[in-house]
């Protein structure tokens, strides 16, 4: 762990719930099943207070929202693959540091709010996290959402703040996030022994991705975010936003050891585990001209400025 | 048995917001009110509604956003609550519905014979979006007739505006033929704001409407100028310019709805009944409906 950070390591993991409700299907997905099984026990030997993810399929609209119900209760079905089975999840929330997230995402400019109600929809991408991760919730969880608004700034406060939570209560965290590489999916239903990536142009990114992820050059992948969403992400929000998040709330520099546990697909799009550990190293000798950010201020009012 | 038909199309936006206005028993949020503009042109189109005879609602919603072809609910009976994940301050409502499953497959087998990607969704712990509940309750608020919830497939964002029209039109007139073989007389409801760039903040007080109004004025233009198309009955027109008013007012019909209405109707030369226009956390949101009946289509506003 550096010194600066609370956070044990950082896992990449895909959203779709294949792993969860029919890793025998294919083998990639027993693979990826096998590697969320491995970071299970990582995190069970760590001594990590709780698990924090950032999951890009929660989108929010009203800054960003922070799971705080302490018992959070549900059976959830995805809007796609409903036909795998439904995913019944009884998650532990650590509601006090949910608050002190919130809190210090407002120290920092933001707009966010906790959300505490009985049969929220917590999303996919989360419940087949946590499913596979700690299943029998042996430490709480934190969830936040990825506001669909939200560009560069906003990304990198909201990790920033995270890790300000954590000093501030002086735990310890494993942070997940939860994304696929490329996103693109096949727009039929597939024999899932016959899933692949959905073009070779997406396989030989996500496979240049997973390099600067092995080499824990992770401050690289966030500066390269803007990059990735061009090339092969669908055009669903504004940015690719998870390497902003991750970097800002482990540390913004390449030392890390990477280790890539499994990259498959799930429905033509990438999915990869992957773990991200805190180390002395470094990689790389890249400068980057994109500004670091520590206080979100705001939209700039282009659209009401030079028309009196 | 006698053909099938469309006796109502409607345009029906679903910001939450309206049903914690309303304060239905349903809803477990409590409000002061507010957007009374948009509940009540509600309010007066579901009392035309009510003057109407017919079998079925099929709603076309972009809450139920599915990548892998366009789905139908398939299940006679839905019961559970709601939570909507961006407002569950305001939505969180506990619904009991019916399913026209006869109806939804007829139009899912048409679909499909279309060439249309196209699932069933037979799981019953899936939960309905809340942009289905919210413009059933509006419209319908006693939930007497049974509805067929139609996904919005995302040709949007993983092609481009115009092949989601192209899509949108083959799955409307799909959609048409079933219901002409069906013999059923079917309201259909296109459920989406028009333009819809949000306020990423909420005032403490939601409903204070000295709080509420247009994103920016862009918006509020390109509103205008579409809703005086549907007031003259320029439909086609509004097709042809879907592409560029989706993309100047990253409006909610990228989801396909209004196309999909529009070409299960024959794309209507008539004028729209206009029930409200109002903006909800900076959205704008316009009730409408189209009457293909000569003699019951009035001018509403």
């Amino acid at each position: 762990m550096s010194e600066d950070s609370q956070i044990l390591f950082g896992l990449y993991v895909p959203p779709h719930p294949q792993p969860l409700l029919s890793p025998d299907a294919n083998a990639g997905y027993a693979n990826l099943r096998a590697a969320f099984e491995t970071c299970r026990k990582r995190i069970e030997e760590s001594d990590a207070d709780l698990i924090i993810v950032y999951s890009t399929t929660w989108p929010s609209v009203v800054g960003h929202q922070i799971q705080a119900l302490k018992e959070s209760i549900w059976t959830h079905v995805d809007d796609d693959f409903h036909y795998l089975g439904s995913m019944p999840y009884n998650f532990q929330i650590d509601s006090e540091f949910s608050h002190e997230y919130c809190s210090a995402a407002e120290k920092r400019g933001l707009h966010a709010r906790t959300v505490e109600y009985e049969g929220f929809p917590i999303d996919t991408g989360s419940v087949v996290a946590l499913s596979l991760l700690n299943p029998d919730n042996r430490i709480p969880a934190c969830i936040v959402s990825s506001n669909m608004y939200a560009n560069r700034s906003e990304t990198i406060v909201l990790g920033k703040a995270a890790n300000d939570a954590l000093v501030s209560q002086g735990k310890k965290a494993v942070v997940v996030v939860v994304s696929s590489l490329s996103n693109r999916m096949f727009t039929e239903h597939i024999d899932p022994s016959e899933d692949r990536i959905h073009s070779s142009k997406d396989n030989e990114w996500n496979e240049k991705i997973l390099e600067f992820f092995a080499d824990g050059r992770l401050e690289d992948l966030s500066q390269l975010s803007r990059e990735i969403h061009g090339q092969i992400r669908v055009q669903k929000v504004v940015a690719y936003k998870p390497a902003w998040w991750l970097a800002a709330s482990m540390g913004q520099h390449n030392n890390y050891d990477g280790e890539v546990l499994a990259y498959e697909a799930l429905h033509g799009s990438g999915g990869a585990v992957i773990q991200l550990t805190p180390s002395s190293g470094s990689f790389g000798d890249k400068e980057f001209d994109e500004d670091d950010v520590e206080y979100y201020q705001g939209d700039r009012n282009v659209l009401n400025k030079g028309n009196h | 048995m006698s053909k099938g038909e469309i006796v109502l199309g409607c345009l029906a936006p679903h910001p939450p917001h309206l049903v914690y206005a309303e304060n239905p028993p349903q809803n477990e949020a409590f409000s002061e009110g507010g957007w009374e503009t948009l509940r009540w042109g509600y309010a007066k189109l579901a009392r035309k509604l009510k003057t109407i005879d017919y079998d079925a609602i099929v709603i076309f919603t972009p809450h139920w956003q599915t990548y892998i072809g366009t789905h139908f609910l398939g299940l006679p009976e839905f019961k559970s609550k709601s939570v909507d994940p961006v407002f569950p301050n305001l939505f969180r409502y506990n619904y009991d519905l019916k399913v026209d499953v006869e109806l939804a497959e007829a139009m899912h087998e048409e679909t499909a014979k279309a060439g249309i990607i196209t699932k069933m969704m037979r799981n019953p712990d899936f939960r309905v979006d809340y942009g289905t509940i919210t413009s059933c309750h509006l419209l319908n608020p006693s939930w007497d007739k049974p509805i067929v919830t139609i996904s919005s497939n995302r040709n949007s964002h993983y092609y481009s505006n115009e092949v989601m029209i192209e899509q949108a039109k083959a799955l409307g007139e799909a959609c048409m033929k079933a219901i002409e073989k069906s013999g059923k007389k079917v309201v259909l409801v296109s459920s989406h704001s028009l333009s819809h760039r949000h306020f990423v903040t909420e005032a403490p007080l939601p409903e204070d409407m000295s709080r509420e109004h247009i994103y920016n004025h862009s918006q509020y233009v390109w509103d205008m100028k579409i809703i005086d198309m549907f007031r003259n009955g320029q439909m086609k027109e509004v097709v042809d310019i879907m592409p560029e008013y989706t993309e100047q007012t990253i409006a909610e019909t990228e989801a396909g709805g209004l196309i999909w209405m529009m070409a299960a109707m024959g794309v209507p030369s008539y004028p729209a009944e206009i029930y409200g226009y109002q903006s909800v956390i900076g959205t704008g949101n316009c009730i409408a409906c189209w009457d293909p009946n000569n003699e019951t289509r009035e001018l509403v506003l």
